[in-house]
């Protein structure tokens, strides 16, 4: 005979079952989704790697090379053995972060990514920081007045940051800030003289001096910062309050907000509370990705500011088949967008209203 | 609440950028000019990838490495092609041909303090050509190889060190050789101390220095800057600066901003439009000198059209040499249309071609292609090369030629070159070494040319079967007497710029813009000649 309290417990433990088969089904698809994106970008990478019309030997060694040194860097480099081996060795290096060294720099790929990442993400930070900032509040009430002048102001605001490109404004922002104005500093993160003040410790210079108690130094960091974060703010700014405008839209549109105008509640509660709450999950995923965009390195900023990013880094090396280099960083970065998607589905869950 | 924590967050960003601003505003206003004792350049130095000289073989590393090194013999920047003492005070040759005879001068130290010996020049000269990279073969052409350099590169007295060539070559080959970078006198007390494994030191010595020229390396950072600092017990005239900091600032105008605004004292890659918008400006001046990079067209001979003699010669009169120099290239290139640069040992200087639309019709019509032919060039995407490119294609199209214009990165091109799947290719050429035989056997010299030769040399990737005016190259490799070995080299010139599958058409101008209470870099065809120790701020 069974009791109804045994069977309220098998009804239990069948149900926690499936919920722990559901939290593992869904963690192995997380993780499974994560393997084969990081194989495919391994796949992508060194398909790329191959097809280019540069030859990586002589990007290596130049072009000064005799026909038997070049035969033996061939070999030496493993370019003889058939493009499948190659493909394994490659993968399986790349899963022992061993990714050589880079043929621009002379130093091990590693070295240069700990070194040039800091300075994206340094940038990026700054300048998501500055997009969320204005373009999640400003995206909000650009809705809330919806077709009105400041709907319109904020639109075309975010129009130019979005189709103006990047390097002009970066020229035109640097004449009138920093040559005209002299309200900013010049390219580079940090003046000449202050360079080498600061030990590395996390490569984030406003962290590291700080930590370290120079302040100048941050000042001076800052200084340099505020410009090409700004630029690089404004385009983010332009995706974020866009994306911002139209799910509130959208949730205007809805008949719960309906009902609580009709229940009376004023309209900044209806917005605040409401609306704005029912888009934090989507508006999650927006940002990461905007984040995620900007510590690929945005090589024209990186350029025209002389940022030591790691944009700057990746393209001169695919420009010079320094396929080391490329892979390396792009692994990272790839990593880096894999990590923020990730967490960005992660935190959903837990803003969704109705999960709770 | 939620909302109202973005609210504050917008306003602390705001309130953030504002203070910044400001901030800035009293920052900024009080550095103007570059310290007093510092000299800051604005360059691209991203091709940089060591600093050893037994390895640098890059344009800007080879600037570097003249500053930090001393050679036994240098180039005389007065007198092209003549050679002037720097460590040695004597230097000779035996009757054999064969054995070379240096004498230091006495006294010299390195900027360790160490001591100057023959042991250290025996060492850095042993240790380019055991390291074997890139440079190597320019001590190779001696005959010196992995196992022989201990023995014939020897010390033989504290200040004597003695080197037995092969073959008996001419000393002025040998003497030019030892004046590039790769010849560069090392530390090797010092370097020893470094070495690790079987690198001996390579490893270090690409991001320190150990020589006991005017400058010691502090930094050498890819991709951002490297430190120059003044060697106090250097045993030439000491830099008046103490610091030289060369920063990468990829973009010429950024290049340009910088100078403006006082925050650097040289930029070294402006282009020609920003060069000209500076000329009038007050506190700026230009200065340049000619450098060692020959523009030429590289037409293959394998395609049927551009392999004609006459098709040659009539794209040697088809070019625009005045008007293209006039109008695209300077101050960045002077019209040159032999294959030595001024400034090297037997350089010819004459210009046999201008635009002759005449002559060429006549010549297209002798190669009976008079309705001309369709060909395709491979050119870097940038300016002035494209620039120059879609000249030559105006002019060309006079004749009927219907000239692609190709545009690629430059290693694609030349994967392309050394593979002899070009029609035509816009490129440039730098000395190896600033001797005229590193040239000579670029240009006019084919020992081999079957599909799989060791030696690709220029003429080889044109497919330019020469056998003649190889064995007068190599004649002339081993000329002992220098003076006629320079009319051997005009005589090559004058017969490769008569018919060659080469268009020369430009040599390099180095423009360095700076700011006018500087002066004194010193710019030399040779790269590893610029010189920052005689600059000096009023």
């Amino acid at each position: 005979m069974v009791s109804a309290r045994d069977l309220r417990r098998s009804a239990a433990d069948a149900d926690g079952g499936l919920r722990r088969a559901q939290r593992l089904k869904r963690s192995g698809r997380i993780a499974g989704g994560v393997v084969l994106t990081l194989l495919g970008l391994l796949l992508v990478t060194f398909v790329i790697g191959r097809v280019l019309p540069t030859d990586p030997i002589l990007a290596a060694l130049g072009d000064r090379l005799s026909g038997a040194a070049y035969a033996h860097a061939r070999s030496a480099l493993g370019f003889d053995k058939p493009l499948y081996q190659q493909f394994f060795i490659y993968v399986f290096r790349a899963l022992h972060g061993e990714f050589g060294n880079s043929v621009l720099t002379s130093n091990p790929v590693i070295e240069d990514i700990a070194h040039f990442f800091p300075a994206t993400v340094e940038l990026a930070t700054a300048a998501t920081v500055i997009g969320v900032g204005l373009g999640v509040p400003l995206g909000v009430y650009a809705a809330a007045r919806r077709d009105g002048w400041a709907d319109r102001g904020i639109r075309l605001v975010g129009l130019l940051g979005y189709s103006i490109p990047i390097f002009w404004l970066g020229l035109v922002g640097l004449l009138v800030f920093y040559v005209k104005l002299d309200l900013v500093a010049g390219p580079g993160r940090i003046d000449i003289g202050n360079e080498d003040i600061v030990t590395p410790i996390t490569g984030l210079l406003l962290v590291d001096s700080l930590v370290e108690g120079q302040w100048w130094i941050f000042f001076d960091a800052v200084r340099h910062l505020i410009l090409p974060a700004s630029l690089l703010g404004w385009y983010s700014f332009a995706y974020v309050s866009r994306m911002t405008r139209s799910l509130m839209i959208e949730q205007f549109g809805q008949e719960y907000i309906v009902t609580a105008r009709i229940k009376g509640l004023t309209e900044a509660a209806i917005v605040r509370r409401h609306a704005f709450a029912n888009i934090l999950p989507p508006l999650v995923t927006v940002v990461a990705l905007s984040y995620a965009g900007l510590l690929e390195g945005s090589v024209l900023t990186e350029t025209v500011f002389a940022w030591p990013g790691i944009g700057a880094y990746i393209t001169n090396s695919l420009l010079n088949a320094d396929m080391n280099a490329v892979l390396g960083a792009t692994i990272v970065v790839g990593i880096v967008f894999i990590v923020l998607n990730l967490a960005a589905e992660l935190i959903q869950p837990r803003l969704d209203p109705r999960a709770r | 609440m939620r909302l109202g924590g973005f609210w504050s967050i917008g306003a602390v960003v705001s309130s953030l950028a504002a203070g910044a601003a400001g901030l800035g505003f009293t920052a900024s206003a009080a550095a103007a000019a570059t310290p007093h004792d510092t000299v800051v350049m604005a360059k691209q130095i991203d091709d940089i990838i060591s600093l050893d000289p037994a390895e640098s073989f890059e344009v800007s590393g080879q600037e570097v490495i003249g500053n930090l090194y001393d050679r036994l013999l240098a180039h005389d920047p007065g007198d092209a092609g003549q050679v002037k003492g720097e460590l040695a005070q004597s230097w000779s040759v035996d009757d054999d041909g064969l054995t070379y005879r240096f004498r230091l001068k006495p006294g010299l130290h390195f900027a360790s303090g160490n001591p100057v010996t023959a042991e250290d020049a025996a060492f850095s000269l042993q240790r380019a050509v055991l390291l074997d990279r890139s440079p190597a073969f320019i001590l190779g052409q001696f005959g010196l190889t992995k196992d022989n350099v201990r023995e014939r590169v020897q010390a033989v007295a504290a200040d004597t060190l003695v080197l037995r060539t092969e073959h008996p070559l001419s000393p002025s080959l040998v003497y030019l050789c030892l004046t590039a970078a790769v010849g560069s006198i090392v530390d090797a007390t010092l370097v020893r101390g470094h070495a690790r494994d079987d690198d001996l030191g390579n490893d270090w010595l690409k991001r320190n220095s150990a020589g006991s020229g005017p400058f010691t390396l502090r930094l050498w950072r890819a991709n951002e800057r490297y430190t120059l600092e003044a060697n106090d017990g250097y045993w030439g005239d000491k830099p008046s600066m103490r610091r030289i900091i060369v920063r990468h600032i990829p973009e010429p105008a950024m290049q340009r901003l910088l100078l403006e605004k006082g925050d650097i004292d040289y930029a070294r890659n402006l282009t020609r439009d920003q060069v000209a918008a500076l000329a009038d400006q007050p506190g700026i001046v230009a200065q340049s000198g000619p450098k060692g990079g020959i523009l030429y067209l590289a037409l293959n001979t394998e395609n049927r059209a551009l392999g004609k003699p006459q098709v040659q010669q009539a794209l040697k009169y088809l070019v625009d040499y005045d008007g293209i120099a006039a109008h695209i290239a300077a101050p960045n290139f002077k019209v040159h249309q032999s294959f030595l640069p001024e400034g090297f040992l037997g350089a010819v200087t004459a210009q046999p071609f201008a635009f002759d639309l005449q002559k060429a019709r006549v010549l297209m019509a002798a190669a009976k292609l008079a309705k001309g032919f369709t060909v395709t060039l491979d050119v870097q995407g940038s300016s002035p090369w494209i620039d120059i490119a879609q000249a030559l294609q105006a002019k060309f199209a006079l004749v009927g030629i219907d000239m692609r214009i190709a545009p690629a990165d430059l290693k694609q091109i030349l994967t392309k070159y050394r593979a002899r799947r070009h029609e035509m290719a816009l490129l440039t050429w730098e000395p190896d070494y600033p001797d005229p035989n590193t040239n000579a056997q670029a240009f006019a010299s084919n020992p081999d040319n079957s599909p799989d030769a060791a030696m690709k040399t220029l003429a080889w990737r044109n497919g330019w079967d020469i056998p003649e005016l190889s064995r007068r190259t190599e004649e002339a490799a081993l000329e002992r007497d220098a003076s006629a070995r320079a009319e051997l080299y005009r005589g090559l010139q004058a017969e490769v710029q008569e018919s060659s599958p080469y268009v020369v058409m430009f040599q390099q101008v180095e423009v360095a813009v700076h700011r006018s209470n500087v002066d004194g870099l010193f710019i030399a065809p040779a790269g590893d000649v610029d010189l920052y120790a005689k600059i000096v701020k009023h």
